[in-house]
């Protein structure tokens, strides 16, 4: 391949190996565990819904019920299947009787146990039917407006309250939006289960729950069939509750999701056993439901340097990509992520903002790279912000991102206004528009600064993986290889959910959606 | 002033704002009404700078953000004054001392090592802001408390509840306690530092620490109205925190 930046491809070819070989390590440990999540995840996905008359989740009652009896080790689907033929019983009703009290599950004995798989099994291959529908709808509607070319515009709503949000977000998609995202609220990351219902409480975000997923859905698909496009929603699907927001956005056709354990890890103090555990099931859930992934890369330059830590992001690339390919993720569904986050006052930043941003275009061709905007230098000073959001949306045109998140002139100051999204779009239509053609115009001089800055951080990436594959993952994170935070393998929130799989360990769903991307036709 | 004739003499005592040419008042703002853009709602804009006290306001810009949300950008002449002279700020009283200065002072006046803790408490992931002031790199220049020779800093991190953290004042026998807040969407800050105090005075511990608290949003005033001995924003390091916090420790004879 030739590119614009003269990159040793044998490099590239052995930075894919050692992340290859990282990630293969790491599936050996996730692929004799579960915990407490994914078996919820597993419950939601054979039709456990609701709450008791607390609010807590019947999900999260069931596998409380399951771990108190131990019965957790075969899996949450087998114990259910077991149940819905002896009691003839659906898993809702089986998870009411057990709210209730009047269900005691330890006292089912699987007697056979092929049977049992063959009820969970049937009820499993429902909703798997109707995330393949979800899927098909997806793509009928792209079929039907078309799907643009070029810079998708993302952008963010975060009121607290989801009416609100769907008022931001109507009028963002008026402005421009391609992609809307609601922002999580402060704190969901760390609960272990999924709030219920519609909500309008929240603090900088909104809660991400089944039924606010629902709504902004059908909000988005009305705009979008008066303006003419499909608008695309994100959510996240990190924290303690990973996989189950994954399947819920499954069932309610969202089209991104921000997936990323390490991010967890990092920023969260997520355990991170426990978050790559519940990162392969969830990925394996978004391959199956044509759900774009987001990696968190970005991330890493708000507390590291975006000079001297630029190849951590490109290290960590390449290990995203490998964990998604063992989740069954195509290339076009990683939104691999990475930011313009060099301080302003740094001679030649944006030279450096460039060969970073083609790097990565041209080592991931065909993944639709999801670049964040300037936030970490971004100031009260809103005038200037305009200015450094133009940089940033000069990059993009000039090199090809796909998920390009717009930055907001008010970053330093709130969660955006109405004004500030249109005030962004605004800026990026004039450079897209003005600037359109410009990369297939331009090529880059051989040996000079941005081809050198690229040089440097591939080789400097090559080696970052080399040290982890020598170190494995768990403990190159403890080391504080990434975003200058060290975490212990056994430390974190959550660790108390992770178990070994016992024997005869079952999920119908690893099995229904393990081909991932491709396997729904 | 009379309607056309400028008073261009600089007074401190009637201070407005400057454009082009001295006590012209004129500013800009902008901001976003939920009805139609049309001229009913420039209109309105206009009425409402009237409100604000801006002579002669002009729409420079409007836009459509919506079927019934517009936008406007409007320049008009201010028609109030203030007196500087009379203009009081909430300081954080006391001298900055540099790094060694603190350390001399901790030799001298307290005679033993000073145990600060710090963390984001709360919901509060942002760890950005207390790392700045306490984690030995420090922030622009600035070292952090962890490199102080008379400091012993422990820095718990983001997420820690008001409970942890107070059981870990008491756990390391903590003079000095450092709160950091980076999330004010719905004055979610207020209630968490409101908390914090409320739990203390119920352990009977708040008049036996120094209790601070900082963020890109916290004034001084702000932290006083609280209840914290003081607050630190934007543009403030370790030594400022520092600084403080030791001479407090003095002035209440917390020793
Ligand atoms: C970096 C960053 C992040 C990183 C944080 C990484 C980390 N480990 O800290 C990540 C990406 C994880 C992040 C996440 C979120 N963020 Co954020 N983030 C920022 C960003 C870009 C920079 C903040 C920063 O690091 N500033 C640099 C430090 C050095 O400045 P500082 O904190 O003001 O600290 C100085 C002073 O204030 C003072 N100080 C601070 N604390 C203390 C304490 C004491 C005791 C003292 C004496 C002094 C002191 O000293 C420091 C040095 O001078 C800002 C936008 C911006 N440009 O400001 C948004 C911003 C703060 N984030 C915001 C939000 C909403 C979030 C999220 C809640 C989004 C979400 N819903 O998921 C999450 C957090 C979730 C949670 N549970 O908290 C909002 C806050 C809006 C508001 N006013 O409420 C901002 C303003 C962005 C925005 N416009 O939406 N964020």
């Amino acid at each position: 391949m030739k590119g614009k930046l003269g990159l040793n491809w044998d490099l590239v070819a052995k930075a894919r190996e050692c992340a290859k070989n990282v990630a293969e390590d790491t599936q050996k440990f996730i692929d004799i565990h579960s915990t407490v999540a994914v078996e919820r995840t597993v419950c939601r996905l054979m039709g456990i819904d609701d709450t008791n008359e607390v609010g807590v989740p019947l999900a999260n009652i069931v596998v409380q019920h399951m771990e108190g009896h131990k019965l957790l080790p075969v899996g949450a689907a087998l114990t259910l299947g077991a149940a819905m033929i002896s009691e003839n019983l659906t898993p809702q009703q089986i998870a009411g009787k057990i709210s209730e009290g009047t269900l005691d599950l330890s006292k089912i004995a699987i007697e056979d146990v092929e049977k049992a798989k063959r009820a969970a099994h049937s009820v499993a291959e429902q909703t798997v039917a109707k995330i393949a529908e979800n899927r098909k709808t997806r793509e009928a509607y792209l079929k039907r407006h078309g799907d643009k070319a070029g810079p998708l515009i993302y952008l963010i709503v975060a009121t607290g309250n989801i009416y609100e949000d769907v008022t931001q977000a109507v009028a963002a998609v008026k402005q421009g939006a391609d992609v809307i995202a609601v922002i999580r609220t402060t704190g969901q990351s760390l609960l272990d289960y999924v709030p219920y219902g519609e909500t309008t409480e929240g603090f900088g975000g909104t809660y991400a729950t089944q039924a606010n997923f629902k709504l902004m859905r059908a909000a988005l698909d009305k705009a979008g069939d008066e303006v003419g496009r499909y608008v695309r929603l994100c959510n996240y699907c990190s924290g303690l509750c990973m996989p189950e927001i994954a399947a819920m956005g499954a069932m309610e056709r969202l089209d991104v999701m921000l997936n990323d354990a390490l991010y967890g890890v990092l920023f969260r103090d997520i355990n991170m056993k426990r978050t790559f555990i519940d990162q392969n099931f969830s990925r394996m859930i978004n391959a199956y439901a044509g759900v774009i992934i987001n990696t968190g890369e970005d991330n890493y330059l708000t507390t590291a340097d975006a000079v001297e830590q630029a190849h951590t992001v490109l290290a960590s690339q390449f290990l995203n990509e490998q964990f998604a390919l063992k989740a069954g993720l195509l290339e076009e569904q990683m939104g691999l992520g990475h930011a313009f986050e060099i301080s302003p006052d740094v001679e030649n930043g944006f030279l450096m903002e460039l060969a970073q941003a083609q790097m990565a275009r041209e080592i991931f061709p065909k993944a639709p790279l999801k670049y964040m905007p300037p936030t970490k230098f971004m100031t009260g000073d809103i005038f200037m912000g305009n200015v450094q959001n133009a940089l940033f949306n000069a990059v993009t045109i000039m090199t090809g991102q796909r998920i390009h998140l717009l930055g907001m002139l008010t970053e330093a100051i709130h969660t955006p206004f109405m004004s500030d999204r249109a005030l962004s779009v605004e800026n990026a239509k004039y450079i897209f528009n003005t600037m359109a053609d410009i990369s297939g115009e331009i090529e880059f001089k051989e040996g000079g600064i941005i081809q050198s800055r690229a040089k440097e951080v591939l080789e400097k990436a090559y080696e970052l993986l080399r040290e982890i594959e020598k170190r494995k993952i768990f403990d190159s994170i403890e080391g504080g290889i990434f975003a200058d935070i060290k975490r212990k393998p056994d430390g974190g929130k959550g660790l108390s959910g992770v178990f070994l799989k016992g024997d005869g360990y079952y999920n119908p769903f690893t099995e229904l959606m393990g081909k991932g991307g491709v396997s729904y036709e | 002033m009379s309607n056309n004739e400028l008073d261009k003499t600089f007074d401190l005592s009637r201070l407005r704002p400057y454009g082009d040419t001295m006590n012209d008042g004129k500013v800009q703002l902008s901001f976003t009404l939920p009805v139609k853009n049309d001229e009913k709602g420039a209109e309105a804009a206009t009425a409402l700078a009237k409100k604000m006290g801006l002579k002669d306001p002009l729409v420079a810009a409007q836009k459509t953000l919506d079927d019934e949300f517009s936008f406007y950008i409007i320049y008009g002449a201010l028609i109030h004054t203030v007196d500087y002279n009379e203009i009081q700020v909430a300081a954080v009283e006391g001298d900055v001392m540099g790094m060694t200065e603190v350390s001399d002072y901790i030799k001298q006046n307290i005679r033993r090592k000073v145990v600060v803790i710090g963390a984001s408490t709360g919901t509060d992931a942002h760890t950005v802001g207390i790392d700045a002031i306490m984690n030995m790199k420090g922030f622009a220049g600035h070292y952090g408390l962890e490199r102080y020779e008379m400091i012993e800093a422990h820095n718990l991190g983001a997420q820690v509840t008001n409970e942890e953290f107070i059981q870990k004042a008491q756990e390391l026998k903590a003079d000095i306690l450092l709160v950091s807040q980076t999330v004010t969407q719905k004055d979610v800050h207020i209630q968490n530092l409101t908390e914090l105090v409320e739990l203390l005075e119920a352990e009977g511990l708040r008049d036996k620490v120094i209790l601070v608290c900082g963020g890109p949003r916290i004034t001084h005033e702000l932290a006083k109205e609280l209840g914290y001995d003081a607050g630190f924003g934007s543009g403030k390091y370790a030594e400022d925190v520092a600084s403080f916090a030791v001479q407090e420790m003095v002035n209440r004879k917390l020793v």
